[in-house]
């Protein structure tokens, strides 16, 4: 295990701009998570990385070595891909064990046996080992997936939304357990996915990345409760942060330049009162949450409410701010 | 515009049976989900409601007729597959046209129609692309219009969102829910994304190996789940449910947790069996250092406005939402409280739930 | 009513439907043995009875053609053969009813082998070649890749024929008429275009993603290509092979023109086997049927992946 370093790195297809000035600082044992829209060039950025792209400019570390222009099997990482990943022609047992039979392992056939069933074992397919990779479900094929990489030890992981093709339950119990894994590893993986849930539960650090460009790093609560644009606080929370024109809820001092006010659930003081200035539009039951649109002159707002609230549709609110963010007109936070 | 009628269906490939003996009435407009985990049967279910998969038992109505064994082609229904499905050599125009082609409506109503269609969907400026360089979204709504463009008696949705990235999806969602607001067809669409059915449907069947577990509106699957498994499967995270060696009988209003006596919905019927399983939202645990019922704090995962906290308990763990604001430590211990009145309780031989007085309050629809 | 019902999909065609395909493709396919179950007949007859009129469609089965196609023969008088021993063979005994001898083997066998080793090497060149070549096209950037795919593919497009003279003369000059080797080459070069091409496609239909997982797991490109391209594209090297195999046996026109001794096909070979009065029709008979053989078990052999070969890529999944 060992630091990974992106110092500056730019990749272009044609006219596009994948990769844009990109530069990122892995830890040692960090769980790191790049989260972005499609398109905004997380894979890519994981494919420079692995060696599979060349960088048009900038230069790759692992380890304080420069690993630019070096081959893939040169790089000691291990990628788990998006999709299309196990070998159709190979049972699950040769798939966990392909990576170990490599030139550059050749490690002896016990040896192998012991990690592919250790492997197996920590993500409960031990009793799929000898099917053929085609006769998995889904969530099984992708745990296999996992494990093609779990079977090595490399300085870095590089995993690319493992987890986007499961259900809610399974993608979950994954979440889960590939956390535990890391931690009990002390693994360093450069994770990238579009999902907030997964990079809230499972990042040590998130990397918001959009355009090529990685916008903002920090821990889970830096990004949310402190971000650095709109763009940035509109990608984390659900329900979304509300955006509203700086002035549309009464509240204290308003930061010069501010435009646009950010307000979440925990920037709003709700009150029912027949002369408030929000209605309830309705109330939305999402399961685990339950919604509370309020009509707010031409504006939405959307906010949580516990489960015993009594607001129902129709009710009138009165609205307060707490300390709510402020953003310019290019959209970049005010800190007053 | 139709309802549609399922009776004893059953699908088996070979030993294996896919769908088990399923009835279940899909009401004329509205939007039906069928939920649940990958390989359940869900898209057999639907394939044989679509006519491209022959039941091997049961009958199927269609707005009254029994389709069960009709081709595809002789239903009118219209069915949006998993994957784009359109045709890359033509343009969004000649895509969403193609199936009133297929009917012989003459050109200038199909011009119509594929206009009408494509300003519903707000893809009207893209009518003369290649439908190759669309982005994910629009390919979407191309595959959409190509369903809606027919007016059929009903829709039949394979996991048409499944591809696209969360934000999008979210969007999609309430894309397609305002469009069955707009044209109230009967809409069968199947996911294994909670949220999605949880924000679309009218009505959900929760379904697990080849069986309906539940059929309910959203808020009942929710609330008063009739099994461990739909209890277990929806929720993120799930309902903790805990296991409890006691008996109760009809009248019961409490049980006992730990010494402890823990408020339930009033028990309107003998439990079957010595042991039950309690199942609690993470939303309905609260903190409370007076309580008798305590645990150790096993871990937390921040979540912005709420975090999930993991308490490990003689029963298990626990996992309690609560606001980020509130402290927590890993290794204290602390006090839990659960809200009585919204508790459920399941024999756990069986998995069922047992009918208290939360499951006899008038169901929301 | 239920119980009836077998077929899984609705896309799957009615039985009644499938009877009448069943039907069809069993007349078509009658239709189509009849020249073969011609020539396997003729070569059990006996030469009289191979050209009789109205032709014989139940005769006694005769050797004599078998004999005749490995053996060459003289004619002697029946004092001489009475003067011979008893006869060592069945060949012996039936050639000399018709008051011969056996005076030494037949060129077949060799010509046989020559077939053998000529197609089933070009075969494997075409082959090799084609693979390696349709994977660089696949996935590397071949600067002019287009239009030396097209090129590729022009070689096609006239016929072989059309070229003889030109060869003819190359061959004779660098020593390669009546070789092994130079047939070899001539028949790899007009297959490599269609191996090729046929590659390509199947080649391409395998994501990149599988030999990029291979190389970041520490295999060279060489090693993913061995271990994880080959076993995939094994459908289509079938398929291939089989459509290059098939060309190169029964080639006959180049054949004619560029062999008649030591190099010398089968197929050239068999209409000069003459008997006496004109051809031995049992002996073509019997040295067609022969000819037949090899490239059946071949087939048979890659029956699954030639179906598979051949309706792969039709549909994405
Ligand atoms: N090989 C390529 N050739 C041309 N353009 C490419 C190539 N690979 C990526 N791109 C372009 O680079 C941009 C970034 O792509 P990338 O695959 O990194 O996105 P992503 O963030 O992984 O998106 P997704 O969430 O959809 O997987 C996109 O505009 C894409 O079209
Ligand atoms: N043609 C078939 N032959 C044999 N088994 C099949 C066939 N089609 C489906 N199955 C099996 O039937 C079960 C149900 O499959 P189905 O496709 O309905 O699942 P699903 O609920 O749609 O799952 P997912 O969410 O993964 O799409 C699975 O276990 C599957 O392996
Ligand atoms: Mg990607
Ligand atoms: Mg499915």
């Amino acid at each position: 295990m060992s630091d990974v370093l992106l110092r500056n790195i730019t990749k272009r297809f044609g006219t596009t701009t994948a990769v844009d000035h990109l530069s990122l600082d892995i830890a040692d044992g960090e769980f790191v998570v790049l989260l972005g829209p499609t398109g905004a060039g997380k894979t890519t950025t994981l494919r420079l990385v692995a060696g599979l792209e060349r960088p048009d400019e900038g230069e790759v570390f692992i380890g304080g070595e420069r690993v630019s222009q070096l081959e893939p099997a040169a790089r000691d990482v291990a990628f788990v891909f998006q999709q299309y990943s196990l070998y159709p022609h190979l049972s699950v047992h040769e798939n966990l064990a392909f990576p170990l039979k490599s030139p550059v392992r050749r490690l002896a056939a016990a040896e192998i046996d012991a990690r592919v069933k250790r492997v197996a074992e920590m993500l409960r397919i031990q009793h799929k080992l000898n099917n053929k990779s085609t006769q998995l479900s889904g969530g099984e094929m992708q745990r296999v997936a996992i494990g093609r990489a779990l079977v090595r030890q490399p300085s870095i992981y590089l995993m690319d939304e493992p987890l986007s093709s499961l259900d809610a339950k399974l993608r979950g119990e994954l979440r889960l357990e590939l956390k535990r894994i890391q931690q009990e590893l002390g693994a360093t993986i450069l994770y990238v996915t579009h999902d907030q849930i997964e990079a809230m539960t499972m990042a040590n650090r998130i990397g918001v990345i959009d355009g090529g460009k990685l916008l903002q790093i920090g821990t889970p609560r830096e990004m949310f409760e402190d971000p650095n644009s709109a763009y940035v606080a509109q990608r984390l929370g659900q329900p979304q942060i509300n955006l509203l024109p700086a002035g549309a809820l009464p509240n204290g001092r308003i930061p010069d330049g501010a435009v646009t006010v950010g307000a979440r659930t925990e920037h709003l003081d709700l009150s029912k009162s027949g002369s408030g200035e929000g209605e309830v539009e309705w109330v939305e039951h999402l399961g685990d949450q339950i919604r509370l649109h309020v009509k707010l002159g031409p504006h939405m707002v959307t906010t949580l409410v516990d489960p015993d609230s009594e607001l129902v549709a129709g009710d009138r609110v009165a609205m307060r701010l707490k300390n709510p963010l402020y953003f310019d007109a290019n959209g970049a936070r005010l800190r007053s | 515009m139709a309802e549609i009628r399922v009776e004893n269906l059953k699908k088996a490939f070979g030993d294996f049976v896919a769908v088990k003996e399923s009835s279940f009435t899909i009401p004329d407009g509205s939007f039906f989900c069928l939920l649940g985990p990958s390989g359940c049967g869900k898209t057999t279910t639907l394939r044989m409601i679509a006519g491209l998969e022959l039941p091997t038992s049961g009958k199927i109505f269609l707005g009254g007729e029994d389709v069960a064994f009709k081709r595809a082609s002789e239903r009118d229904i219209a069915f949006v597959f998993q994957l784009f499905a359109l045709y890359p050599h033509m343009n969004v125009r000649r895509n969403i046209g193609f199936p009133l082609l297929c009917q012989g409506v003459p050109g200038a109503e199909i011009r119509k129609r594929v206009e009408e269609t494509a300003k519903l969907l707000r893809i009207d400026h893209l009518l003369d692309k290649s439908v190759s360089g669309l982005a994910g979204g629009d390919r979407q709504r191309v595959a959409l219009g190509r369903a809606i463009v027919r007016r059929p008696l009903a829709f039949l949705m394979d996991e048409p969102l499944g591809t696209l990235d969360t934000e999008f999806r979210d969007l999609m969602c309430e894309e397609l829910r305002q469009l069955h607001n707009r044209i109230s067809a009967t809409t069968v669409y199947v996911t294994h994304d909670q949220l999605e059915a949880m924000s679309m449907a009218d009505h959900i069947a929760v379904m697990n190996h080849g069986v309906v577990e539940q059929l309910a509106s959203p808020r009942d699957i929710y609330d008063r789940p009739a099994t461990v498994f739909v209890a277990s499967f929806i929720g993120s995270p799930a309902m903790n449910l805990l296991t409890v060696n006691s008996r109760i009988a009809k009248g019961a209003k409490a049980i006992d947790l730990q010494g402890a006596p823990i408020a339930i919905p009033e028990a309107r019927e003998d439990a079957p069996g010595e042991k039950l399983t309690l199942g609690v939202r993470p939303e309905h645990v609260r903190f409370s250092d007076s309580s008798p019922f305590r645990g150790e704090v096993f871990g937390t995962e921040y979540l912005g406005t709420t975090q999930i906290v993991t308490v490990a308990t003689a029963q298990g763990h626990l996992k309690a939402r609560l606001p980020s604001q509130i402290a927590v430590r890993t290794g204290e211990t602390v006090g839990l409280t659960l809200a009585g009145e919204r508790l459920s309780l399941f024999d756990a031989a069986s998995g069922r739930a047992i009918r208290t007085a939360l499951y006899e309050e008038r169901p929301h629809v | 009513m239920t119980a009836a019902i077998t077929a899984h999909s609705v896309v799957e065609p009615s039985s009644a439907s499938k009877r009448v395909a069943g039907a069809i493709v069993i007349v078509y396919a009658l239709v189509s043995m009849i020249p073969l179950f011609w020539i396997f007949a003729t070569g059990w007859k006996t030469p009289p009875d191979s050209i009789s009129y109205p032709p014989k469609l139940v005769f006694a089965p005769s050797l004599e053609g078998y004999c005749n196609l490995f053996t060459t023969r003289t004619r002697q008088t029946p004092e001489y053969i009475l003067g011979l021993g008893p006869p060592q063979t069945i060949c012996d005994r039936i050639t000399r009813q018709r008051d011969m001898v056996i005076a030494g083997p037949s060129n077949y066998a060799p010509r046989f082998i020559n077939s053998l080793i000529i197609a089933f090497g070009s075969t494997f060149c075409a082959v090799v070649l084609g693979v390696l070549a349709a994977y660089g096209f696949s996935r590397f950037k071949v600067p002019l890749k287009d239009d030396l795919l097209f090129f590729i593919l022009s070689t096609r497009m006239m016929p072989p024929i059309a070229v003889a003279i030109p060869i003819y003369l190359m061959y004779r000059q660098l020593g390669l008429s009546d070789t092994a080797m130079g047939m070899i080459l001539l028949y790899t070069a007009v297959n490599v275009s269609l191996a090729v091409w046929l590659l390509k496609g199947f080649i391409d239909e395998i994501p990149k993603e599988y030999e990029e997982a291979a190389m970041i797991d520490g295999y060279t490109r060489l090693h993913a290509f061995f271990k994880v391209v080959l076993p995939q594209a094994a459908t289509g090297i079938a398929a291939t092979a089989i459509f290059c195999l098939i060309f190169a046996w029964n080639e006959y026109a180049f054949a004619v023109l560029l062999t008649s001794g030591a190099a010398q096909t089968a197929p050239p070979f068999i209409p000069t086997i003459i008997g006496e009065g004109g051809m031995d029709w049992p002996a073509v008979g019997a040295g067609t049927t022969l000819f037949l053989i090899p490239i059946l078990v071949f087939t048979v052999l890659l029956r699954k992946h030639l179906l598979r070969g051949i309706t792969f890529g039709a549909v994405r999944k």
